[in-house]
């Protein structure tokens, strides 16, 4: 157990990367498609702060990278909702492999 | 071992693990429920790393914002205490092999590079440097990105009222 310092912060953002991308890879319902997004997007926020506090502590560049990350996960995250729901109510179900068809 | 070394690694384990339980649990309220605390994680990791105003939009949009709405529509589209269907086996493999190739080439390559830190004099991510810059016309002020998010959040809240609208019926 060593102090933690930058390659802690960046082995826990790659970890939680590639949990979302397993996440992403065998989930088949949206909703939860979704969620494995917000992981990946997540951890790369935890890159741009890391790397914004040990590398480059003379600009905040990326803390402004993260902010705008967030709000447009934001404004990502209710879109999708919105289709998911729309899907639903022309479906009857979420799941990818019944939603083939581009126009209902 | 001091503190905050244990601190940490108490928030990396607390996300970590609720990442992985969110991604391979069968009950989809519980991925949800575990996607917060793995959100939740992510608020201390960035308070320990002293970013509190990072820490605080975390909490505020993602665990106040996106997990209430994933829940929702948990709520909206789902029936409750529904197991999600098992996947096939060589799915799950074969998503788990290319996962862990990707882990370990990333990692692989972090650990070959040296990051070497600047030697110029830091800027403390205070709320007075944080409110100057992102609304600054000057060299280094981010006040048109911050007009071009303003304008998306709004175009994409109009899109989302325009495509969840209820269709009216058709037939006269």
């Amino acid at each position: 157990m060593m102090e933690p310092g930058l390659y802690h912060v960046l082995f826990i953002s790659t970890a939680l990367f590639f949990i979302g991308v397993f996440g992403f890879l065998t989930r088949r319902n949206l909703i939860t498609m979704l969620m494995s997004i917000e992981l990946v997007l997540n951890s790369v926020n935890i890159n741009f702060i890391a790397f914004n506090k040990y590398v480059w502590p003379n600009q905040l560049d990326g803390l402004f990278f993260s902010i705008f990350v967030i709000a447009i996960a934001a404004a990502e995250a209710a879109v999708a909702i919105a289709i998911i729901i729309n899907l639903y109510r022309s479906h009857q179900s979420i799941d990818v492999e019944n939603a083939e068809d581009l126009k209902f | 071992m001091s503190g905050s070394t244990i601190i940490f690694y108490l928030l990396s384990i607390l996300t970590l693990v609720s990442g992985i339980l969110s991604v391979t649990t069968r009950q989809i309220f519980r991925a949800a429920i575990f996607l917060l605390f793995s959100l939740i994680g992510i608020a201390g990791l960035y308070f320990w790393m002293q970013y509190e105003f990072i820490a605080a939009v975390q909490i505020v949009v993602y665990v106040g914002g996106i997990t209430v709405l994933i829940i929702f529509s948990i709520f909206l589209t789902q029936q409750a205490g529904e197991l999600l269907p098992q996947q096939n086996k060589k799915r799950v493999l074969l998503a788990l092999l290319a996962a862990f190739c990707g882990f370990a080439l990333t990692l692989l390559q972090i650990i070959q590079h040296s990051f070497n830190k600047t030697s110029e004099t830091p800027i403390l991510p205070t709320m007075e440097n944080i409110g100057n810059q992102m609304l600054g016309i000057e060299e280094n002020g981010f006040s048109l990105p911050f007009e071009v998010v303003s304008i998306l959040l709004l175009a994409a809240m109009i899109g989302c009222i325009v495509i969840a609208l209820r269709s009216k019926p058709t037939t006269v």
